[in-house]
C-alpha cells in the first residue's frame, strides 16, 4: 500500500477509535462532565496529563526547535519538564485536596472574592484560548500534509470530533480519548526515535545513543567547519541570564496552567495527585529525552547529506524533492558552481531549512516503512487534538461553571448546569474553529504571555493561598495585578512598541519570573498591612493542608 | 486533630519539600546553566560534553526521581500522622 493509503486508514481507525472512546464515556452528572468523576487512576491521569501538555508543537517543531538552537534548546526542555517538580510538591495534592472544579474556583473562593474569581476566569480563558488556536490549525496542518485535503476541510474534522467527545462526555471523555491518543503520539514518536538512532549509531535506544555515542560532538565540529554556531556550547543563541530566566519562566508557567492544574482534579485521592505527576513526567519525559536525539541524529544526517555535496546528486534524493516542492527546504546555487555551500553567513548559504521539517522528514530520511509514516502523521494529530480539547473544556468550565453556575445563577439544578455545559463547550469548540482556520496573525507571539501570565498571576496566587494562611484577598489581588500589569506591558512594550529590552536585556520570553516575583513581593507586603483573612478561611487553608477526607469529597460538591 | 499535631506533620512536608527543591535548583540552575560552560570540559561517558547533557537529558531523569521520591515520602508521613486519604 502506498503511503497515502496507509496515512488515511490510520487516521479513520484513530479517529473511529477516539470517537468510540467519547461514545464510551459519556456522562450523566456535573462531577463527571468536569472533573471525571474524580475517578480516573493516577497511571491513566499521567497518560492524559501528558497528551494534554504536549500539543502539536511539541511533537512536530520541538525537536527542530532543539536543533537549531543547539545547547539553548535546554530552556524548553528543562522548562517544560521542570514544572512539574513545583506541581507535584507545591499545588497538585492540595487543589486535589481543595476538590472543586476548575482553577478561578480555587483563586475566588480561597480569597473570598468575587473580583479575584472573574480576574481568574478572564485569565484562564486567555491563556487557554492563545494555546488552542494554534492547535486546531496544526491539525488542519498535518491533514492538509499527509492527506492533500485543504487546511479548513482539516480544522473541522479537528473540530467535530472534538466536539462530539466533549459534548458528550466532558471531562471524562476527554481524559480516556487523551489516554489513548498519548499511546498513539508516543509510539510514532519513539518508532521514529528508534529508527533513527539505529541508522546512525546502531544503538536503538534513542536516550543511550545520545548519551554514549559522540554524535553531538561531531554535529558540533561539523557546524563549526560550516561556519554555524556550536552545538553543544552554551549562550550561542541566548544569553546566560535570559537562558535561566526563559527556563524558570517555563517551569513556573507549567506549574500554573489551568489545563494542566485542573487534570489533577480528576484522581480519587490527594496522594493520587502526587504519584500522578510522577508518571506525567515519566510519560512526558519518554518524547522530552527523545526529542534531543532526534535533533542531534536528523542535524548531523541532514547537515552531511547536503552541504558540499553536487546539487545535482542532492535533487536525485526522493525526500529532498518532496520537501523542495513544499518550500520547506529551499536549494540555490547562488555563485553557479553546482555544489551546496552550508554557511553560518546567510550571503553565502546555499541551502534554508525549516525546523519544522526536522521531525517531518524523519521517516523518510530513516527509509521506515510506509505505514510508519502514516502513524507519525496520527501521531502529529493525536497531540494536537488532545491539547486543543484539554484547553477548550477549561474555556468552557470557565464559562459554564464559574461565571453561570457561581456568579449568575447558583441555584440551578444539575441537569440545567449539565446542560448549560454542554451547550457552551459545544460553542466554544465551534467557535475556536474560524480561528483555527484563519489564525491571527499574532497567535504564535501570544505564547510568551501565556506561559508569562500563568507565572506571574496564577502561580503565586496559588502557591501563597496554600503556603501562607495569612495570606488574605488584598494582597493576592494587588499582587496578580501588579505581576499581571508589569508582565504585559513588557511583553506588549518589546514585542510591539519597539521597546529595547530594558531589564538588563531580559527577553519577553523569559520576563514572567521577574513578574511572579514582584507578585510575591507585592502579595507580601500589602497582606500584611492590612486584616487577616477570616476564621473560616483560615480553616480552610489548614484543611487543604492534610490529604485525609479528599476521597470523599466527591461527595460533598 | 490537634494544632500541634498539624503543625508538626506540616513542618515535616515543608522540609522535605525545601531539601526537593534545592536539589531541582541544583541541577537545573547550577549544574544545567551557570556551571555548564565549567562542565562542559568534562566528557563523562566519552560521549556529549556534561554540562550540555545534563542540560537536555539528566536534569529530566532527575526531575523524574524527586517526584517519585516526594510521593513516597509523604505517603509514608501521611500514615506517621494519621492523615492518610
Amino acid at each position: 500500500m502506498s503511503v497515502e493509503v496507509w496515512t488515511w486508514t490510520i487516521v479513520i481507525l484513530s479517529f473511529a477509535l477516539y470517537l468510540g472512546i467519547g461514545y464510551w464515556a459519556r456522562v450523566r452528572e456535573t462531577a463527571g462532565f468536569y472533573v471525571a468523576g474524580r475517578g480516573v487512576p493516577p497511571v491513566a491521569n499521567g497518560a492524559a496529563t501528558a497528551a494534554d501538555w504536549m500539543s502539536g508543537a511539541s511533537y512536530i517543531s520541538m525537536a527542530g526547535l532543539i536543533s537549531f538552537l543547539g545547547f539553548d534548546g535546554a530552556v524548553y526542555l528543562m522548562g517544560w519538564t521542570g514544572g512539574y517538580v513545583l506541581l507535584a510538591l507545591l499545588l497538585a495534592p492540595y487543589l486535589r485536596k481543595f476538590g472543586r472544579y476548575t482553577v478561578p474556583e480555587f483563586v475566588g473562593d480561597r480569597y473570598y472574592s468575587n473580583l479575584a474569581r472573574v480576574v481568574a476566569v478572564i485569565a484562564a480563558i486567555f491563556v487557554s484560548f492563545v494555546y488552542a488556536v494554534p492547535q486546531l490549525r496544526g491539525v488542519g496542518i498535518v491533514l492538509s500534509r499527509y492527506l492533500g485535503v485543504d487546511v479548513a476541510t482539516g480544522v473541522w474534522a479537528a473540530v467535530l470530533v472534538t466536539a462530539f467527545i466533549a459534548v458528550l462526555g466532558g471531562m471524562k471523555g476527554i481524559t480516556w480519548t487523551q489516554v489513548a491518543q498519548y499511546v498513539v503520539l508516543i509510539t510514532a514518536y519513539l518508532i521514529m526515535g528508534i529508527a533513527l538512532a539505529n541508522l546512525l549509531t546502531g544503538n536503538p535506544i534513542p536516550q543511550l545513543a545520545f548519551t554514549f555515542s559522540d554524535f553531538a560532538v561531531r554535529l558540533s565540529e561539523l557546524q563549526v567547519e560550516l561556519g554555524f554556531k556550536e552545538y553543544v556550547a552554551p549562550f550561542q543563541n541566548l544569553s546566560a541570564l535570559n537562558v535561566f530566566l526563559i527556563t524558570l519562566t517555563l517551569m513556573v508557567g507549567t506549574a500554573g496552567l489551568p489545563h494542566v492544574i485542573i487534570r489533577f482534579y480528576t484522581v480519587p485521592k490527594a496522594s493520587d495527585a502526587r504519584w500522578s505527576a510522577g508518571w506525567a513526567l515519566i510519560f512526558i519525559g519518554l518524547l522530552y529525552t527523545t526529542a534531543p536525539a532526534i535533533a542531534v541524529f536528523s542535524k548531523y544526517n541532514l547537515l552531511n547529506t547536503l552541504a558540499n555535496k553536487p546539487l545535482e546528486e542532492v535533487r536525485q534524493i526522493d525526500w529532498v524533492q518532496k520537501w523542495e516542492k513544499t518550500g520547506l527546504l529551499k536549494l540555490e546555487d547562488k555563485n553557479g558552481d553546482g555544489i551546496l555551500q552550508m554557511s553560518g553567513d546567510p550571503q553565502v548559504n546555499e541551502v534554508t531549512i525549516d525546523r519544522d521539517i526536522i521531525v517531518l522528514s524523519t521517516p523518510e530520511v530513516a527509509k521506515l516503512a510506509p505505514f510508519i509514516v502514516g502513524l507519525v502523521a496520527a501521531g502529529g494529530l493525536a497531540a494536537a487534538l488532545s491539547t486543543a480539547a484539554g484547553l477548550l473544556i477549561v474555556i468552557a468550565s470557565a464559562i459554564s461553571h464559574d461565571l453561570y453556575t457561581r456568579l449568575i445563577n447558583p441555584g440551578a439544578s444539575e441537569a440545567t448546569k449539565l446542560l448549560i455545559a454542554r451547550v457552551v463547550i459545544f460553542l466554544v469548540v465551534v467557535l475556536a474553529a474560524p480561528f483555527g482556520i484563519n489564525p491571527p496573525a499574532f497567535i504564535a507571539q501570544l505564547v510568551a504571555f501565556a506561559f508569562g501570565l500563568a507565572a506571574s498571576t496564577f502561580f503565586p496566587a496559588i502557591l501563597l493561598g496554600i503556603f501562607d494562611r495569612r495570606m488574605n484577598m488584598q494582597g493576592a489581588v494587588a499582587g496578580m495585578i501588579v505581576g499581571l500589569v508589569f508582565t504585559a506591558s513588557y511583553i506588549i512594550g518589546t514585542k510591539y512598541l519597539g521597546w529595547p529590552n530594558f531589564v538588563f536585556g531580559i527577553t519577553a520570553e523569559g520576563i514572567g519570573s521577574i513578574g511572579m516575583l514582584l507578585n510575591f513581593v507585592v502579595a507580601y507586603l500589602v497582606s500584611r498591612a492590612t486584616p487577616p483573612p477570616p476564621q473560616e478561611i483560615q480553616r480552610l487553608v489548614d484543611e487543604i493542608r492534610i490529604p485525609k477526607g479528599s476521597a470523599g469529597s466527591a461527595l460533598e460538591h | 486533630m490537634d494544632r500541634e499535631h498539624l503543625e508538626a506533620y506540616w513542618a515535616k512536608n515543608l522540609s522535605l519539600i525545601r531539601n526537593l527543591l534545592v536539589v531541582w535548583a541544583v541541577v537545573a540552575y547550577v549544574l544545567g546553566i551557570l556551571l555548564a560552560p565549567a562542565l562542559n570540559g568534562i566528557r563523562l561517558f566519552g560521549g556529549p560534553p556534561l554540562g550540555f547533557w545534563i542540560a537536555q537529558q539528566g536534569s529530566i531523569y532527575v526531575f523524574i526521581v524527586l517526584i517519585f521520591v516526594y510521593a513516597a515520602r509523604m505517603q509514608a508521613l501521611d500514615r506517621e500522622y494519621g492523615v492518610a486519604d
